[in-house]
């Protein structure tokens, strides 16, 4: 009964962090048309960034830095790398993102060095549920993480501006007939998505206060494995790609046999889902109607 | 004064000439339709006009305004708007939410209030379906929701392109009546159409387009009474 409520806990709240960085990937994909592999990376800044501002002493001051620098980084990421491809192959801007990868890794490898920084954001401590050794951390990231989402999912449904971002990423030349400047709304997307992997970075830390410059890489190509499980180019989908990537992750630890090779089974996951379903779970099909 | 005056206006497609500098206009109030065969450049004029299609030469006035140069979403700001070819209405949205985003230039929810109600006086098929998914309406109601969605702006200039492709004859006179009724509400229309006959029978002028260029204009009347136009476009 505990390792069932400790594993489930521990899914969600992983599942949850894997989720918020799945919609970073998903609603650029959607939007803009790009598979932007630097997302991750996007992670590790925040990570420094709140390493940095821990000087301050002041947590809620390097949360809220690090989710502005983020902002700030992803909206130049776009307008520097990507604007100036619109229009271009595919494969161009494929290149183009994991050289911002590269870039922002060997950048930070420069200012901070290769040996990990330590940044203990905050010690919640442990609680006992159900006989369940829980860190209350895991409590907190799943709690944030879910209403993170449900604001989200708000935002795109009752606002002008979600709206607007849901009208470019199902047609965008009748978006602009609208009267949508999709310039606009791809900045938009850039910044949420990047602010939500600012505080994936964050969740990182609360599990364990270490940072290096590849801090971003694994958990980057985990969630991107989540967005195209659940559909990429889908909100929903990339929250119930990460949830069930999370859940998968943290049960398959818990089995000694097949432990070490929990990475291989969740990427045998996508490889089988790709076969069976190539647009993900909750992905979209297009209707053509005469 | 001309409300859309279109100068020498030349597009290319890589090194594929589509539009090879074409000059027309349309006046305050008019009905005006490009007609000719496939590939004669129709769509792309439209396009062009628009503003999707940002490289061309030439030159663009709108209302008095060049916006040859001007980005497609402050066209549609300044009054101009387009039901594309093959509709594209938002599938996955609803009718409302269709409609909704036809208003994205209005932030006034009164107003944005009293147009829904027209338009679900004019069309109550859309009235009916309006929490239904517009991609699982038919092709005629998904017609009709395209033009609505269009309207929800208040353009002063309307372009159609297409709007009676895939439809049964019964709702091509609906959609050609409809083209009419707005017109008469006040709003310009620029009109291409391949269903030649039925175009000119409701515009004031047309222009015939050949592989890129306008080869004859004249009234609706004149073009359709005219041999070429008769011989080339309407079976005889």
């Amino acid at each position: 009964m505990e390792l069932i409520f400790s594993t489930l806990i521990n899914g969600l709240s992983l599942g949850g962090i894997y989720a918020m960085i799945a919609l970073g990937y998903t609603m650029v994909y959607g939007i803009a048309k790009l598979l932007n592999f630097a997302h991750g990376d996007i992670i590790m800044v925040g990570g420094y960034l709140i390493y940095v501002f821990m000087a301050t002493n002041n947590p809620l001051l390097a949360i809220f830095m690090a989710v502005i620098g983020c902002v700030i980084l992803g909206i130049c990421v776009e307008k520097i790398a990507y604007k100036p491809l619109r229009g271009a192959s595919p494969l161009a801007v494929l290149i183009t993102a994991i050289g911002v990868s590269n870039l922002l890794q060997s950048l930070a490898q420069i200012i901070f060095g290769s040996a990990p920084k330590m940044a203990t954001v905050y010690d919640f401590g442990i609680v006992k549920l159900f006989g369940a050794t829980i860190q209350i951390s895991s409590l907190v990231t799943l709690v944030v993480a879910f209403a993170v989402m449900t604001a989200l999912t708000l935002f795109v449904k009752f606002t002008r501006l979600g709206r607007a971002m849901i009208a470019v990423s199902e047609d965008r030349s009748a978006a602009q007939l609208m009267g949508i400047n999709v310039n606009s709304i791809i900045t938009v997307t850039f910044a949420i998505g990047s602010a939500l992997a600012a505080l994936a970075g964050l969740f990182y830390l609360l599990k364990a206060p270490s940072i290096s410059s590849t801090l971003g890489a694994m958990p980057g190509i985990k969630a991107f494995t989540a967005a195209v499980i659940g559909g990429i180019g889908s909100i929903p989908g990339a929250m119930l790609g990460g949830i069930l990537l999370g859940m998968i992750e943290s049960i398959s630890y818990k089995i000694t046999a097949i432990a070490p090779y929990t990475d291989a089974i969740e990427f045998s996951i996508l490889i089988l889902i790709l076969l069976v379903r190539p647009t993900g779970f909750l992905g979209k099909k297009r209707r053509e109607k005469v | 004064m001309a409300m859309l005056e279109v100068n020498d206006l030349k597009v290319y497609y890589g090194v594929i000439c589509a539009l090879k500098g074409i000059s027309f206009h349309v006046n305050e109030g008019e009905i005006v339709s490009l007609i000719g065969a496939n590939g004669a450049g129709k769509t792309t004029t439209m396009q062009s006009i628009i503003g999707l299609l940002p490289k061309k030469s030439g030159h663009i006035l709108f209302d008095g305004q060049d916006i040859t140069r001007t980005p497609c979403h402050k066209i549609v700001h300044a009054g101009m708007t387009q039901v594309p070819e093959g509709r594209r209405i938002f599938q996955e949205l609803t009718v409302y939410e269709n409609l909704l985003m036809g208003a994205y230039t209005n932030k006034d929810q009164g107003k944005f209030k009293s147009d829904l109600e027209s338009i679900y006086d004019r069309f109550p098929r859309l009235a009916e379906r309006r929490n239904q998914i517009a991609g699982t309406l038919s092709g005629g109601e998904q017609q009709m929701l395209a033009i609505s969605r269009a309207l929800m702006c208040h353009p002063k200039l309307l372009m159609l392109d297409e709007p009676s492709m895939g439809l049964s004859p019964l709702l091509v006179d609906q959609v050609f009546d409809i083209i009419k009724d707005i017109n008469r509400d006040g709003t310009t229309i620029l009109l291409v159409e391949q269903n030649a006959g039925k175009s000119l029978a409701i515009s004031d002028r047309a222009y015939v387009m050949e592989t890129g260029s306008i080869v004859l204009t004249g009234t609706g009347a004149e073009l359709a009474a005219s041999e070429k136009v008769r011989k080339a476009y309407l079976g005889g």
